[in-house]
């Protein structure tokens, strides 16, 4: 429930911005920050900003979501079956 | 304090070198609760625990917001529910949650009027468009999303908007923390700290944990080299023997939290004491409208009396929100108990511990 996307600030209207989340484009609403600019990185929680990030952070983020599979080809040194409790 | 500003939160070759890093720290039995449900999800998604030596055990905690609601404030919703001139507006995860009969979404096939919405801000758009009816929020969640009905019910005073109440069950999570360090059965060592809701409380609210308790805390992000790494920070704290509370979610948050949407939620909201499913009442960790703002709140509106149910027979779903159990030892788990047909809290949102349990295991 308390998921939260990165996109960027592409547009600002008086409270509200247009974010663009790796090509999808959605409204949120700025009442949660004060100092909100266009180019900024924002977390988005349910339509509104809830925190600015990182730039270089956010771009990493975005880039990972389309890389959910490359965690599973992970080699199995290292790894406990059994501890799974 | 800047952790880590790691290029990439799946790389495998990155994974691995803290994986080894935590095998050579890892010379005692360490217990870490994961306090929030997305975080739950996250370790069983990835497999983390099958990548830690045996010695560390992750325990899942009670940051699930639909498993701790309890069912009274469900009926409450459906018993308003029966009322022609309102619409319910509710987050998805929790129309499927049963009260002590039924579940919102069998209220709508019933022909209830039930709206599942993305975020509070659609709730100011329902109430401008059918000013003759109600609308309710079943107000859910923590820290995370209580500042977003304070955003939505400021904008509504100033608008005058007079048909938008919430159901007011938000619950704050650091009483929460409490009460677990204060069971010393669990003998936990840390926590794993929520991502999202620290982005608005910050760090300051979790340090009594290692200034009172002793336990170590690092505010972790949810990719698995962000979990990872926090588990990491925690046995490098232990082995100093310098308990404290830090950051590893660094790109998104600061020790003091977002400020304005603390601000924001103190104006609308004041603490009380209030009840968690399976847990029981927990001092301070529940938000009731301040008297300004009381017009919002739908207890100012509806009188609904209802007498608290019992919880569904043989299941331990409040056990298993301390710490104190895992889904395993359910005797339900997987048989009579699925997510298709949940019996408890914990199997029906996909974030409770039993979904993620079932999903992943
Ligand atoms: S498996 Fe079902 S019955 Fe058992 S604890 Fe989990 S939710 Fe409750």
């Amino acid at each position: 429930m308390c998921l939260a996307i990165p996109g960027k600030i592409i547009k600002i209207d008086k409270n509200t911005a247009v974010v663009d989340f790796g090509g999808i484009k959605k409204e949120s609403a700025l009442d949660l920050l004060s100092d909100a600019k266009i180019g900024d990185y924002v977390l988005v929680h349910a339509g509104f900003a809830i925190s600015k990030i990182d730039k270089d952070d956010a771009l990493e983020t975005l880039k990972l979501l389309n890389e959910i599979d490359e965690f599973k080809k992970l080699p199995e040194s290292g790894t406990n079956k059994k501890n799974r409790k | 304090m800047r952790s880590m500003n790691s290029k990439n939160f799946r790389n495998p070759a990155l994974i691995k070198k803290i994986v080894n890093n935590i095998h050579q720290l890892a010379d005692k039995p360490v217990n870490i609760m994961e306090v929030c449900g997305t975080h739950t999800m996250a370790i069983a998604q990835y497999g983390i625990r099958e990548l830690l030596p045996p010695s560390i055990k992750l325990i899942s905690g009670p940051g699930c917001p639909v498993c701790v609601t309890p069912a009274e404030i469900i009926d409450e919703i459906i018993e308003i529910s029966l009322k022609t001139d309102t619409i319910i507006a509710s987050f998805g995860d929790m129309i499927r949650v049963p009260g002590s009969r039924t579940t919102l979404e069998k209220m709508r096939s019933e022909g209830s009027d039930v709206r599942i919405i993305y975020s509070p801000l659609e709730l100011l758009g329902l109430a401008r468009d059918n000013p003759g009816k109600n609308i309710v929020f079943a107000g859910i969640g923590f820290e995370t999303t209580s500042p977003l009905a304070a955003a939505v019910v400021t904008r509504a005073k100033k608008e005058n908007i007079k048909n938008l109440f919430i159901v007011p069950a938000f619950k704050t999570v650091p009483p929460a923390l409490r009460l677990i360090a204060d069971n010393r059965s669990l003998r936990l060592n840390a926590f794993l700290l929520p991502g999202h809701v620290s982005v608005i409380i910050g760090s300051y609210p979790y340090e009594f944990l290692s200034k009172e308790f002793g336990l170590t805390g690092v505010i972790s992000g949810f990719e698995p080299v962000d979990i990872l790494y926090s588990i990491y920070l925690i046995l490098k704290q232990i082995k100093t023997n310098r308990p404290k509370i830090e950051i590893q979610y660094s790109r998104t948050i600061k020790p003091e939290g977002n400020t304005k949407a603390q601000k924001l939620l103190d104006e609308v909201f004041e603490k009380s004491a209030s009840e968690w499913r399976a847990i029981g009442n927990i001092p301070g960790s529940g938000l009731i409208f301040r008297k300004d703002y009381n017009a919002f709140s739908s207890r100012s509106k509806f009188n609904i009396k209802i007498n608290k149910p019992k919880e569904p027979k043989n299941c331990l779903c409040g056990k298993i929100l301390m710490g104190l159990k895992t889904p395993e030892e359910c005797p339900l788990f997987g048989k009579q108990c699925t997510p298709q047909k949940a019996i408890g809290p914990c199997m029906v949102s996909s974030e409770g511990t039993c979904a993620a349990y079932y999903k992943y295991i």
